[in-house]
């Protein structure tokens, strides 16, 4: 008996067309092959990138929709910036700090460039170091580490005072809004006010008499005393010669005397210059005269 | 024959350039199967410094990473003809071992099994000008070896030199160097017909590969299955494929003698169709699993059903027993090994000094061959498998696979052959040119 149904499958041909025979060797072909699989995605992502790009409207669209997510972001509530808050300032200072900063509260946390903010501050001559940051319960917290002046620094133009370093404080307008400093005096006296400090230290006897001190030259220092008298100090070791003065002071009274100026500049030769007449009112009690004129 | 020289030439190169490209594809192009290996080669010295593996025949230098076996089709005793069909079965092995071995291959080495190969032995003479041997006086021994009338539409397959003699030593293998006054060569030479090579070549040629060598398939299962001190000491190998049988006569590790028989394992097959009146695929079914060629007392008892579509029930229903089975092979195979005998008495196979005989090929898987062929070729028969190379999948081992694998020891490491020596300076151009300047000079 015949099966019902012939099982005579017609068999494929095994054997590839020459079409198939050749995809699969031009596949198996490293440089086609690696082609394929990476420069055509590259590059179609490239073009149609470029070409949804390449309309300006489109360009606008997304720039427009990036800034108002960004905008939406930003004007959470919780990136809002309320109140600025300043640690570490004189009251002049912070309003001064408030004033040169301008934010207008309330202010999204992330429109505030802090670095910007931060070196603004720090431009200010009383401020030496400012740290900004957002506090929680949105507040922009700024803390100051203001200069301290230590002398005052006449110049011709003005007064200023000026921190250890030399570096301007704040402008004064008269010696006596702050009678605790000392003053000193000259071109480029700011740049050694450290040695100022040790001066006026070492000159604790004479510290009433004392008006000021004063520059020369950019190199040396004077001490100016009431009665117009000078201590004209050396340009190195300052410090040792002035204690010198200080020791003859105490011992001879040297600075009580006629004397208008004690020259230590050259220290193997100390001089002192006398007043005008002072020689003539010294001589005169012992019967001295000279024909010469006021030396 | 300069044309082959050339084109020889031409695969030698091409050859080269797929070994330094590291991926060749060897195809056995058989009437039963066609086999396609793809060997990777990954330089000479990767297994030197590994224990005692040294270079060997060449088989470790490369490894299998593609293999594919298909059904052959349009092939007939070893060559093409339906040229469509041969060329979808190499299409579909070509492809299948691509596949595996993920990787294209442009080149390919071929070998067949039919077109009447006839061997011939060469001898040439050679006086040396300056009693050193330089590699000019080994082309010019070789170009002076005596070309034998191969006849009409035929072509040289095989041209390797196989002895050299200098005066009265004789055996050189490499006679480079040495002094003497007289070089002689032997040449062993075999030709087959042209057609065939010329078809095989458009096939290719129509698959998209090129062409790097091209080799006898009697020649490289001998290369294959051979062991070493066989083909030192002389040995025949038989091929016993499926439309012809090859056999190949190795000594001193050369081949001296090729021929074919033009019959094999399908006429088996064909005889048994016709004689049970059986469809050839119930035959080759048959065959491969009850076949035999011994008859032992358990044959008659043993029944075979044929099975059959016909709608005879008679006709579907039929059994037969393993003695008529035994009985139409073994005819059959006997009538191969007969013309096998023949051939070899014919190439003076008595003459040499170990007359080991190596059956191998798909055929000769048959049970009991090896009886039958000791009483038909002589005692020292056995049956032999290919050379293990490296990364050949299991089921290609066998010994069907013997021509593939010797084409792939083949590809590795080739025997020398005419066209592998320089041309002899006589033949260059630059002699030409110098010929015409000379004429220049003497008539102006």
């Amino acid at each position: 008996m015949r099966p019902l149904k012939p099982d005579a499958v017609l068999l494929r041909d095994p054997a590839p067309s020459r079409a198939a025979y050749r995809m699969h060797r031009l596949w198996l072909t490293p440089l086609f092959r690696s082609m394929l699989r990476v420069g055509l995605p590259v590059f179609t992502v490239t073009f149609s990138a470029g070409l949804y790009l390449s309309d300006d409207i489109r360009r606008a669209e997304i720039a427009r929709t990036w800034e108002s997510a960004w905008t939406a972001v930003g004007e959470r509530p919780e990136f809002q910036v309320n109140l600025l808050a300043i640690d570490g300032a004189s009251p002049v200072l912070a309003e001064a700090i408030r004033s040169r900063l301008a934010l207008k509260f309330p202010l999204s946390s992330l429109e505030i460039d802090m670095e910007a903010a931060a070196a603004r501050i720090e431009e200010m001559d009383a401020v030496a170091d400012a740290d900004l940051r957002v506090r929680s319960g949105n507040v922009l917290q700024v803390t100051v580490t203001e200069r301290l002046p230590v002398v005052i620094w006449r110049t011709p133009a003005e007064l200023s005072l000026l921190d250890i370093e030399g570096r301007r404080v704040s402008r004064v307008f008269s010696r006596m809004d702050r009678p605790d400093l000392p003053v000193i005096a000259g071109e480029g006296a700011n740049a050694a006010v450290p040695e100022a400090l040790a001066l006026l230290a070492a000159a604790g006897p004479i510290q009433p008499r004392l008006r000021g001190l004063v520059r020369m030259g950019e190199r040396r220092w004077d001490i100016v005393l009431d009665r117009d008298q000078r201590i004209l100090l050396p340009e190195t070791d300052p410090v040792p010669a002035l204690e010198r003065v200080m020791a003859l002071d105490k011992a001879e009274a040297l600075l009580a005397r006629d004397v208008t100026a004690v020259d230590l500049r050259n220290k193997d030769r100390p001089v002192l210059r006398l007043a005008p007449d002072a020689m003539t009112i010294l001589r005169a009690p012992q019967g001295v005269e000279t024909g010469a004129s006021s030396l | 024959m300069t044309d082959l020289y050339q084109s020889q030439r031409a695969m030698r190169n091409m050859r080269r350039a797929a070994m330094q490209r590291g991926v060749i594809a060897v195809l056995d192009v058989g009437t039963s199967k066609i086999a396609c290996l793809i060997l990777r080669f990954d330089g000479p010295d990767r297994l030197r410094e590994a224990d005692g593996v040294g270079p060997m025949a060449g088989q470790s230098g490369f490894r299998v990473i593609g293999a594919a076996t298909t059904r052959s089709r349009g092939v007939r005793f070893g060559e093409i003809s339906v040229m469509n069909e041969t060329e979808r079965a190499i299409r579909t092995a070509v492809q299948a071992a691509q596949k595996m071995a993920n990787v294209r291959v442009d080149h390919v080495i071929v070998c067949f099994s039919g077109a009447e190969p006839r061997s011939y032995g060469l001898a040439g003479e050679w006086e040396l000008q300056d009693s050193v041997v330089t590699e000019q006086d080994v082309a010019r021994v070789l170009s002076a070896c005596e070309v034998p009338d191969i006849g009409d539409g035929r072509e040289v397959l095989h041209a390797q030199p196989v002895n050299f003699a200098l005066d009265h030593r004789s055996g050189l293998g490499d006679p480079r160097g040495q002094i003497g006054n007289r070089l002689a060569c032997d040449m062993h030479l075999l030709s087959v017909e042209a057609s065939v090579i010329r078809n095989l070549l458009y096939c290719i040629k129509r698959c998209d590969l090129e062409l790097a060598g091209i080799a006898s398939s009697a020649y490289v299962a001998g290369v294959s299955s051979l062991v070493e001190d066989e083909q030192e000491l002389g040995a025949a190998c038989i091929d016993m494929g499926g439309g012809s049988t090859g056999l190949s006569i190795f000594i001193k590790k050369h081949m001296i003698y090729a021929d074919a028989v033009r019959m094999g394992g399908d006429h088996v097959t064909s005889d048994i169709s016709k004689g049970l009146q059986v469809p050839v695929a119930v035959a080759e079914r048959m065959k491969t699993r009850h076949g035999g060629v011994q008859a032992t007392g358990m044959d008659d008892r043993e029944m075979i059903e044929t099975g059959g579509d016909s709608g005879d029930w008679e006709k579907d229903r039929r059994s037969v027993s393993r003695t008529e089975l035994i009985g139409i092979m073994r005819p059959r195979v006997e009538e191969i090994l007969e013309e096998v005998r023949m051939r070899l008495d014919a190439a003076g196979f008595d003459c040499l000094p170990s007359q080991q005989i190596v059956l191998t090929g798909g055929a000769s898987q048959i049970p009991g061959l090896d009886g039958l062929a000791a009483r038909i070729l002589g005692q020292r028969v056995r049956l032999g498998r290919p050379l293990r190379v490296q990364g050949l999948p299991q089921a290609t081992t066998g010994p069907a696979f013997a021509a593939a694998v010797g084409l792939c020891l083949f590809a590795a490491h080739p025997q020398d052959e005419w066209w592998d020596f320089d041309i002899p300076g006589e033949r260059m151009p630059a002699r030409s040119l110098k010929r015409a300047i000379r004429w220049f000079r003497d008539n102006w």
